[in-house]
């Protein structure tokens, strides 16, 4: 939830020009500050005295072995839940001089705190270590379905379709990139299949909000609901009567040469599979398009103003019909995530309300690829972390870490941290 | 709003999908800052305004031939139709066909996923019948069973046996009405409420603790329990409506964010003692006392019980409440323009408040429904898919109490055939999901299910609000 206190810069033709007055904003302020508070009386007093915690850093492909890291563990967590308010009085001087902080800012804080959290978390647990290249490493990875969803959130939304059908082209995709690769017997089959699948629901979707009017959050939970029905129900008869069409494959990890030796960023970021990959590329590709180049005005002329983006002859509807089903592409090649990439074969519901939490990433990455790949980090952060926690077996339940994505996204769209504004012409069908 | 129709040929010559005459008309209507609260005008316009409605008068899509059609028909006014014309232009007709078009597609999933006739069709070049015979035997098998399970069992030999299945189908209907009319009230305020399943859940676990661990004498129990149950959903969509009213808060994203919090927040207590059985680590709760729960009206060879009359007094609460009270028509006057609602001396941060309790207590008593009625236990399984296949219930009746009430019992009746199309047809449960989105999908677009069927459109505005 840190990555939302500042305020991203403007998209240009996005916003309203400003006012001439200037407020003091306190919220980042506040939001940051009860969490640095918290941080400091949960995980800081709350770690017992004199025990240690160790820190796993390395794996064993790593060209410079570094040692394991061990602190005091009470020592380190206050040490970092007062640099976390350091931080937080920094934001206080900046906000009394009307002035914005940087970006860096709430990476900081955020690792501050989650290193308490951890620090904390692994205390007095002697013989566990905490693995922060593997946990790193499961977050990207748990991530990897949250921001292709996002980005598909991100592409129709900026073009004035709500997608709330995210969840419906996950699950899409997962299902024909499971049918299609088993029947060819090649999980990269399944990457080229599962985008088609969720191309087809996205069309359903700017179909019938663009040619009916039909309004869009209606067609999308249906749509979910239709492909639920439809997954399960040719799980339940095609697949089960012929479990050869429904085998687990795996796509190989990948581990680029060089840069995959690298200790700690290595093993996370340059050992992973092909998706994972396509997924940087989707993430580049899609922020540059859509603020760099002369389609992604248009689209976001499209999503903020129809009618002005008609007059200068841009095809509204046509814009949308293409964004929606390239939108419903991405989310659909997200959905690979969860039968090819993942080594799985398909399961009923499987996606399980991760194109939901996409949502969710999409808005608190305030409609940008890179605001929604930090939220989807973030996300698969809590997520890694949460089943973390659950090997060493903390004391936080673990409906709790699942909750933060959740209560984070709840926080960004009241407005107690930042301020979320979606494109204007959002949800409301263009009609001539 | 007919005196600004245009004859309709005049729209043919353009790409379908753009430039109907009466878009033009219903511009006007929404973008007028005036904003009339007269009551008509206020559901009139609720079509514009509102983000749920859907309009039944959209071009006319491109199946329906070039310009053949006289353009005089439109002009005149639409006293002198024919009856038939009149029957073929409604609503009523168009959701019938929906229903129709929906259980077809479903049958031809049926007829896919059959064993017998993938098999017959490997040899259909050389004995075409076997195909057709095996599809026939599958779609029949299917129907039957839908028809045994949800309406009357024919094979029973008493009166009770044959009738049971329909009691089911209303049993099933019960939590489906209770939360159908919840969203329906805020559909009418313009309120897209996705959180029913979340305050169902919030609703069920507090009923359901009242239920198992309070003991209070026969009568009070219920009553106590059945209030614990709407006060937890009114809690839980008390949130999404305050954040609505005060900080703009879309609600769509905060109610579904909201089910998810519910469910882990329930899943969790569900591992406290408190919540669990005696000496049990299973997340599943005591069954709740047998005063708390409703009883049965049809005795105890039947499912049915109170909850069901109860839902239906709940319809009739809302009928009363959305069309005779102040209250009701500051909601449905927010629902059609806020901003003139606002003009008008109404506290639209109120309304929005009180439909979002009002919405999550009726969604609670659907998890009353669950809680006291069917199940008698709490689980993290207890709202199923409720909450949303309360949105499809809501849209389909049109969120009007008695077309709820009525589209939850299609609905609940369709649940209810889901065991008998198992073990009689073979098949899963999931076609019933499939046939449910298919038919909301259908209704939500009119012109669709006129192409489809070569309907006539209507030929005045007659707006259908969701």
């Amino acid at each position: 939830m840190s990555t939302t206190a500042v305020d991203a810069p403007a998209a240009p033709g996005s916003s309203a020009p400003r006012g001439p007055q200037r407020t003091k904003s306190w919220r980042a302020t506040i939001g940051l500050g009860v969490v640095a508070l918290l941080s400091l009386l949960v995980f800081g007093l709350g770690t017992p005295t004199g025990v240690e915690t160790t820190f796993r850093v390395a794996t064993s492909t790593d060209f410079i072995q570094l040692p394991s890291l061990t602190v005091p563990a009470k020592a380190a967590a206050v040490t970092l839940s007062l640099l976390a308010l350091a931080l937080v009085g920094f934001v206080a001087y900046r906000a009394n001089q009307y002035r914005k902080v940087g970006i860096w800012l709430p990476i900081v804080f955020g690792m501050a705190v989650m290193g308490a959290l951890l620090t904390w978390a692994g205390a007095d647990r002697s013989g566990t270590t905490i693995q922060l290249t593997g946990l790193l490493t499961s977050a990207l990875f748990l991530s990897v379905p949250l921001v292709f969803g996002s980005l598909a959130g991100t592409l129709c939304e900026r073009s004035g379709i709500i997608n709330i059908a995210i969840e419906g082209q996950l699950l899409a995709g997962a299902f024909l990139a499971a049918l299609i690769a088993s029947m060819v017997g090649n999980a990269y089959v399944g990457l080229i299949a599962a985008p088609i699948a969720g191309a087809l629901v996205g069309w359903l979707l700017a179909v019938f909000s663009t040619k009916y009017w039909v309004n869009q959050i209606v067609v999308g939970v249906v749509l979910n609901l239709l492909v639920l029905g439809l997954t399960s129900f040719f799980f339940s008869t095609l697949m089960s009567d012929n479990p050869e069409l429904n085998q687990p494959l795996n796509m190989p990890d990948i581990a680029i040469p060089l840069l995959s030796g690298i200790p700690v960023i290595g093993p996370v970021l340059f050992d992973q599979n092909l998706l994972v990959y396509i997924m940087y590329a989707a993430v580049v590709v899609i922020q540059i398009m859509l603020f760099r180049s002369r389609w992604g005005l248009r689209v976001r002329a499209v999503g903020e103003h129809p009618k002005a983006a008609d007059t200068v002859g841009i095809k509204v509807n046509r814009t949308r019909v293409r964004n929606t089903v390239l939108g419903g592409a991405v989310a659909g090649l997200g959905g690979a995530f969860f039968t090819v990439a993942s080594g799985l074969a398909f399961g009923k519901d499987m996606s399980a309300g991760k194109g939901y939490i996409a949502l969710a990433a999409m808005i608190l990455g305030r409609w940008s690829p890179k605001g929604a790949l930090a939220a989807a980090l973030l996300f698969g952060f809590a997520d890694a972390l949460q089943q973390q926690l659950g090997i060493i077996g903390s004391d936080i339940p673990s409906q709790f870490l699942l909750m933060t994505p959740y209560l984070a996204t709840i926080f960004a769209v009241a407005g107690l941290v930042g301020h979320s504004r979606p494109p204007a012409a959002e949800g409301t069908p263009y009609k001539k | 709003m007919s005196d600004q129709q245009k004859p309709r040929g005049k729209g043919k010559g353009k790409s379908s999908g753009k430039g109907a005459p009466q878009r033009e008309a219903e511009a006007t209507d929404t973008e007028s800052p005036s904003g009339d609260v007269r009551e008509d005008s206020a559901t009139a316009s609720a079509s514009s305004t509102d983000a749920t409605a859907v309009e039944a008068t959209a071009p006319e899509p491109e199946g329906s031939g070039g310009s053949t059609e006289p353009a005089s028909s439109d002009e005149q006014a639409p006293r002198a139709q024919s009856v038939l014309r009149e029957i073929l232009e409604s609503s009523t007709l168009v959701v019938i066909m929906a229903i129709l078009a929906s259980l077809a597609i479903g049958g031809l999933l049926i007829v896919f996923a059959d064993e017998a006739v993938r098999e017959a069709s490997a040899y259909f070049f050389s004995r075409p019948g076997d195909t057709f015979s095996a599809m026939a035997d599958a779609l029949g098998a299917a129907y039957s069973a839908m028809f045994q399970g949800a309406v009357l069992n024919v094979d029973a030999t008493t009166f009770a046996g044959m009738i049971k299945p329909f009691t089911q189908t209303l049993t099933m209907a019960t939590p489906l009405i209770f939360a159908g009319l919840g969203l329906g009230i805020g559909f009418r305020a313009g309120l897209f409420n996705i959180g029913a399943q979340g305050q169902l859940l919030i609703g069920a676990t507090l009923g359901a603790y009242v239920g198992f661990a309070w003991h209070l004498p026969w009568g009070i129990h219920l009553i106590v329990a059945v209030l614990g149950c709407a006060l937890g959903g009114a809690i839980w969509g008390f949130i999404p409506g305050f954040l609505k009213a005060r900080t703009g808060a879309h609600e769509v994203i905060v109610t579904i964010m909201l089910n998810y919090i519910a469910l882990n927040l329930v899943s969790w207590l569900l591992t406290l003692d408190t919540f669990q059985r005696e000496g049990s680590d299973n997340p599943i709760t005591p069954v709740v006392d047998e005063t708390a729960q409703y009883p049965l009206i049809l005795g105890s060879g039947f499912n049915l019980h109170l909850g069901f009359l109860l839902a239906l007094a709940c319809a009739w609460g809302v009928w009363w409440l959305m069309e005779r009270s102040t209250l009701g028509f500051e909601f449905r006057a927010v629902g059609a323009n806020p901003h003139a609602a606002r003009t008008a001396g109404m506290s639209v941060s109120k309304a929005y408040i009180l439909v979002m309790v009002i919405a999550g207590a009726l969604a609670g008593l659907a998890g009353s429904a669950q809680v006291l009625g069917t199940e008698k236990v709490l689980t993290t399984a207890t709202a199923g898919s409720l909450g949303f296949d309360a949105i499809t219930v809501a849209l389909l009746g049109r969120s009007r109490p008695l077309g709820t009430v009525m589209a939850a019992i299609l609905f609940g009746g369709l649940r209810a055939s889901g065991p008998t199309l198992q073990v009689q047809a073979g098949l899963p449960v999931d076609i019933i999901f499939v046939i449910q989105a298919l038919i909301v999908l259908f209704i939500a677009a009119p012109p669709l299910v006129r192409s489809m069927f070569r309907l006539p459109a209507p030929a005045h505005e007659k707006e259908v609000a969701a």
